[in-house]
């Protein structure tokens, strides 16, 4: 900027927290030459709530609800994470109903964190609509989290050994009728935005990765597929009974915002086939059975049990006020969550509350790249790069 | 991966990198790797670029501290080779003064998470261009996730309407921060006095 005459200089604006389009409290300093980014300085923290630290003090069941808040637009593929960290320190298997509910309910949440993503990130380059489509579907989804665990959002129903409660199978059977009607919605939001000539004027070879710069920032999920590396969690660490799941993995081959809404896009056409796939392994008979490890020390005996045995009701009591005593050792254990790899890094002592737990947010590595990924471009595109990161300030700030 | 080849795997780096590598173990199907805090750089260089190795994918880096120790921090690295198919962690002691080196070098994406690991356990990095702190507040003092920080820290903003601005004052509280301590006396928990014993005057 040296060889600029002195009466220009480089104009520095405040881009957020309060602006729709910073998708929550994200503060960004732009500095702007002309109506080109030249630099970006995030500013985050805003909604730090010292998740962290306040897990250090809590036992492993009063540390689930805090994951649900953290990526808030998709609660249950968070609890998930830190339930088979803990799962892998005591060395116990989900009974295989567990598994499929808890497969079933992850892929709910993928298609929550995917529809709000799609959408918004339509409505930030310009189009109203298809927030307004989406979200009507978002919230028959918010329904059936409220019927398996009593609670919209924060619904803490992974539990370290399984799920909280079984589901009942007239909710089963409307999770089954709902999957083909929403695929009419995707195709509906697919004609309205796929070959939509200003949705692609804005998103056509906006904020391209190349794989290479992809992988060494840390990135992962969405963010690499788009870049072309086939990685997906799911199929190459495998979890729970994603193995026995048919499904495939799309990749974008440009690495542009453009390739990241169409993989989102074709993701949620594959959770609909994983839904269909475990609603039909829940009702075979081998679907039916316990969803929590029997084992009272880990998980809580059923209600009828302690009216009746003794044993019971002192296992319920040291469970809820004592907790269970995860054996000493560290492991980190990721899911591939909606945006990408998060994982849940956990040191054990031994004792009833973990010593550390490192959440690790892949929005929270996406988010630096903000400066790497917007120099260049021009500030209106800013926010459709923003938007095609797929940010969500509580997992970023925790 | 199974045990037998991230054991084999962990053999070949430390053989590799004598007085770099320490040691390394296998446990839940994961392996760590202990390094020397100062060689970090040259560790990470060779998983990166080691054709058997590939480590290209950043994952992770924190801290966790341990202040009976003589070096409190442990700064924990994590990183992924989708070549392999397999995770790696690394390990190095610190304590408040030592200068780990950056990645910043190597992998661009280690910014934030060093400048995280600084913000919230106060271990320094040296070759970070901007070592600001990231998640706490502008004006900060102290480091969080230390053991000997109290959860409810130091200091508590409000609204103060006659000076129309935002003002820091001491924490006050109303009712003591609540700890319970609930591991049972009798399944090997180790108390000096047993909770309540305190209570009681000396024994005559």
């Amino acid at each position: 900027m040296n060889e600029q005459p002195e009466n220009l200089r480089n104009f520095t604006i405040n881009f957020g927290p309060q602006h729709p389009a910073a998708h929550g409290v994200l503060r960004l300093v732009l500095e702007l030459d002309g109506e080109v980014v030249a630099r970006v300085d995030p500013h985050i923290g805003l909604l730090h709530r010292g998740t962290e630290k306040l897990i250090e003090q809590k036992t492993y069941l009063q540390a689930i609800p805090y994951f649900d808040r953290l990526d808030y637009v998709a609660p249950m593929n968070q609890e998930h994470a830190f339930c088979m960290a803990a799962e892998k320190l005591l060395g116990i298997e989900v009974p295989r109903r567990g598994q499929l509910i808890r497969v079933l309910y992850c892929e709910i949440g993928r298609i929550l964190s995917h529809l709000l993503n799609v959408t918004t990130q339509a409505m930030d380059v310009g189009a109203l609509t298809p927030p307004l489509w989406g979200f009507e579907e978002r919230e028959k989804l918010m329904v059936f989290y409220e019927r398996a665990s009593g609670s919209r959002m924060h619904a803490a129903y992974f539990r370290v050994g399984g799920v909280h409660q079984d589901l009942p199978q007239k909710l089963v059977d409307d999770i089954e009728a709902w999957c083909d009607p929403f695929l009419k919605v995707v195709d509906d939001l697919d004609r309205l935005l796929t070959a939509n000539r200003i949705f692609k004027q804005r998103n056509v070879d906006i904020g391209v990765v190349p794989l290479k710069e992809a992988w060494e920032w840390g990135f992962s999920g969405v963010m690499v597929r788009g870049s072309g590396a086939a990685w997906d969690l799911r199929k190459s660490q495998p979890y729970e009974c994603y193995a026995e799941m048919d499904f495939d993995i799309p990749i974008g081959k440009n690495g542009d915002c453009y390739d990241r809404y169409l993989i989102r896009m074709e993701e949620m056409r594959q959770s609909i086939r994983i839904m269909k796939q475990c609603i039909q392994k829940l009702n075979a008979p081998d679907g039916k059975g316990p969803v929590v490890v029997a084992d009272n020390k880990v998980a809580p005996p059923r209600r009828g049990e302690m009216k009746r045995s003794m044993e019971a009701l002192i296992h319920h009591f040291k469970l809820y006020t004592e907790g269970v005593h995860v054996p000493a050792g560290e492991v980190y254990a990721a899911v591939e969550a909606p945006k990408g790899e998060f994982g849940v890094y956990l040191i054990s002592d031994g004792t009833n509350k973990p010593y550390k737990c490192k959440i690790r947010a892949p929005g929270f590595a996406h988010l630096q790249a903000m400066d790497h990924i917007c120099r260049g471009h021009l500030l209106a595109d800013v926010s459709a790069i923003l938007g095609s990161l797929d940010i969500v300030f509580g997992e970023v700030d925790r | 991966m199974d045990d037998a080849k991230l054991d084999a795997l962990g053999q070949t780096i430390v053989s590799a990198l004598p007085g770099a590598a320490i040691g390394h173990s296998v446990a839940f199907n994961q392996l760590t790797v202990d390094v020397e805090a100062s060689k970090i750089v040259e560790v990470v260089k060779y998983l990166r670029d080691d054709p058997n190795c590939r480590f290209i994918n950043f994952t992770d880096i924190t801290a966790a501290d341990y202040p009976s120790r003589e070096k409190r921090f442990d700064v924990i690295y994590h990183f992924l080779s989708p070549t392999l198919n397999a995770r790696i962690r690394l390990k190095a002691q610190a304590d408040e003064t030592t200068q780990v080196p950056s990645l910043i070098e190597l992998f661009p994406g280690a910014d934030w998470f060093e400048r995280e690991a600084y913000d919230l356990y106060g271990v320094f990095f040296v070759g970070h261009p901007d070592m600001r702190r990231i998640l706490t507040d502008y004006a900060f003092e102290g480091h969080p996730l230390r053991k000997d920080f109290p959860t409810t820290g130091f200091v508590e903003v409000r609204y103060d309407d006659q000076e129309k601005r935002v003002v820091y004052e001491p924490v006050r509280l109303n009712q003591e921060f609540r700890k319970f301590d609930f591991l049972s006396p009798w399944e090997g928990a180790d108390y000096p006095v047993l909770p309540g014993d305190e209570k009681a005057g000396p024994k005559v």
